[in-house]
């Protein structure tokens, strides 16, 4: 009874794939390096994850919601932190607050644009993305600025195997957990989503929650510029790319409704993990880059094809 | 002109509508006038073909992409879409006209299949379209590992056409414009598809199938996507596997600039063609003439569209 009841919740079949792809993997390679790759997934995977909460809460509001600024957000914010950082040590807390600052002012700045002249977000976020991304290219002179070694060294650091950017990501995952289920600014969204006009009547004020669910997407792709810069030694333009597919590509599959009103947390944790590690498997594989491409696309609309689609809220 | 005044019922005066109706039209000319006060010579017959030179690409790109707005969808592949194309275009349509015809019409079922699976499955187009981004963009590497190829001499010769007095891309622009136009919004079916767009329960009670105008509309898009990307080969001669990448986020800005909504089935062929040339005038010439350094052309994009939407919030704020 209780096993039917796990089978049921939409998250637990992310992970299930996640597993799937890494004893692919494992059978591989014959057990070698079986524990590495868990730790290097569990890296990349917060990258994701971070984006993916934001992604998760700006699509549950609904139809159309949508931030596709986060990858120029994410390539901004990493040049911010890293040039107020400067190689120094002792400025690393003061270029987080940088990048968390310039990703909640681009979030707030998409709000505005949606709100004061009536542009779908998704072309309000397109928009601002060519304007960020004009700025990053202007800003950061298209060169690859280095962290201070500090930073680079605390993004890299393990404790007993589990990289410390996975404790963090779990911790915010947990945050968003709290925050969408048991608060009210939680419970506003997954209203919203399931229809704005109730919730309007209903008395809950839609337009500062939508104003505070754009700036918190835009905070955590900053945050994310800020790390990725940390992890990867360097910022740059494109650091960001990959996350317009993942952020929006693990929301849908970890089991968060497209059509907005239904989030999942848990589901946001196992997609990373399933995506990072099927680039894993397929990396172990030694396929070619055209072929990665053209099977980790395949996996994807097949993955999303047996999730199946959630009835549609009218 | 009763369907485009059911559209706009809501809004009581004649003025706004009129004005929204023509703002595609007035940004391209807004755009025109500020090239012309820059650089008169660019106002001539070399000046256009220079200037539109790949502006046809675009506004097939973004005809296609109008077709899956209409029912709702949105087709995020499409730039990688007319980049698979156009390597089939430049390789196997060159080498064996017979095999590259094949490809390119599999290629189309496959949109038609995407359109029935997205239906029948109640999928999420946007997913779905992201991942056969990287499918098109990994079948496209595997082609075409490296930049090259050569495309097939009667499309180039097509392509290069010289029309007498109005350059070729302005004649071609109207055909492509005025085509889709009367099919879609003239035609009885063009009605159903894009009511498919504005009331699904309307039509599926009314006995249309929505299963058949997904696949159609998909279809569609897959079959503009192709003539894109051939065109795309016609004129650069050469085939490269990221060469459509930026088509995807143009194609969408250039329906929304055009009049499109991204939801119930309220598009324009006519507007979305002429969005594709202002995008594509206001891209890189107009940039060049205003000495605008390389490092903000993007922004500029982002700037125009925000720039035209918001008039278009303003002129709906004050008819409505």
């Amino acid at each position: 009874m209780r096993m039917t009841k796990l089978f049921a919740t939409p998250w637990i079949w992310s992970f299930i794939g996640a597993v799937a792809v890494w004893l692919a993997a494992v059978i591989f390679t014959g057990g070698h390096g079986a524990g590495g790759m868990i730790t290097a997934a569990l890296s990349l995977a917060v990258f994701t994850v971070i984006v993916g909460l934001g992604q998760m809460f700006v699509i549950t509001l609904g139809p159309g919601n949508v931030d596709l600024s986060l990858p120029a957000n994410i390539g901004l914010a990493s040049a911010v932190a890293m040039k107020t950082m400067d190689g120094n040590d002792g400025m690393i807390a003061v270029g987080l607050l940088a990048a968390l600052a310039c990703g909640a002012v681009i979030g707030l700045a998409n709000y505005a644009l949606i709100r004061l002249l009536r542009i779908p977000p998704i072309i309000a976020t397109l928009s601002s993305s060519f304007i960020i991304l004009s700025t990053d290219i202007h800003y950061g002179r298209g060169l690859q600025i280095k962290p201070p070694q500090g930073f680079a060294d605390f993004a890299n650091v393990q404790i007993l195997g589990i990289p410390i950017l996975g404790l963090f990501g779990v911790a915010l995952a947990v945050l968003a957990w709290v925050a969408l289920q048991k608060m009210v600014y939680g419970r506003s969204v997954l209203a919203i989503g399931q229809n704005m006009r109730a919730a309007k009547l209903a008395g809950i004020p839609v337009e500062r929650v939508r104003l505070l669910t754009y700036t918190l997407s835009g905070a955590l792709g900053g945050i994310n510029g800020a790390l990725l810069a940390g992890y990867f030694r360097g910022a740059s333009v494109d650091i960001g790319n990959e996350y317009l597919l993942s952020s929006i590509a693990v929301v849908v599959i970890g089991g968060t409704s497209v059509a907005g009103g239904k989030a999942n947390v848990p589901g946001i944790w196992g997609a990373s993990l399933f995506l990072v590690l099927l680039l894993t498997m397929l990396n172990t594989f030694g396929v070619s880059a055209g072929l990665r491409l053209l099977l980790t696309g395949l996996i994807i609309v097949g993955v999303i094809t047996a999730a199946g689609g959630h009835k549609a809220g009218r | 002109m009763s369907d485009l005044a059911a559209k706009t019922a809501r809004a009581p005066r004649n003025t706004g509508r009129l004005l929204r109706t023509m703002l595609p039209a007035l940004s391209m000319t807004l755009i025109l006038l500020g090239i012309a006060w820059l650089n008169p010579r660019a106002i001539s017959y070399f000046g256009f073909s220079l200037m539109l030179n790949l502006a046809i690409p675009i506004a097939l790109a973004t005809v296609a992409q109008m077709f899956v707005i209409t029912i709702n969808e949105l087709d995020l592949s499409i730039g990688t879409f007319v980049g698979f194309v156009g390597c089939v275009t430049a390789t196997w349509l060159h080498d064996a006209p017979l095999v590259g015809v094949l490809v390119l019409v599999a290629a189309i079922g496959v949109y038609a299949g995407l359109g029935a699976l997205i239906h029948l499955r109640n999928l999420p187009s946007i997913v779905v379209t992201l991942g056969m981004s990287f499918v098109w963009q990994g079948l496209a590497i595997l082609i075409l590992p490296k930049p090259g190829g050569s495309a097939p001499e009667w499309l180039t010769g097509f392509m290069g056409i010289k029309t007498p007095f109005v350059p070729f891309p302005i004649i071609a622009a109207v055909v492509i414009a005025l085509v889709v136009h009367f099919a879609l919004m003239r035609s009885a079916y063009g009605a159903v598809l894009r009511g498919a767009g504005g009331n699904q329960q309307a039509i599926g009670r009314a006995g249309w199938s929505l299963l058949k105008t997904k696949v159609i509309m998909f279809a569609l898009t897959g079959t503009f996507g192709v003539i894109s990307g051939m065109a795309l080969i016609g004129i650069t001669t050469s085939a490269d596997a990221n060469i459509g990448n930026g088509y995807t986020l143009l194609s969408i800005a250039g329906v929304i600039l055009g009049g499109g909504e991204f939801v119930g089935g309220r598009v324009s062929p006519i507007g979305a063609v002429i969005g594709a040339l202002t995008l594509a005038l206001a891209a890189s010439p107009l940039l060049t003439f205003m000495n605008i350094p390389p490092d903000w052309q993007v922004a500029a994009n982002g700037v125009i569209l925000i720039t035209v939407l918001a008039a278009r919030a303003l002129i709906g704020r004050k008819g409505g």
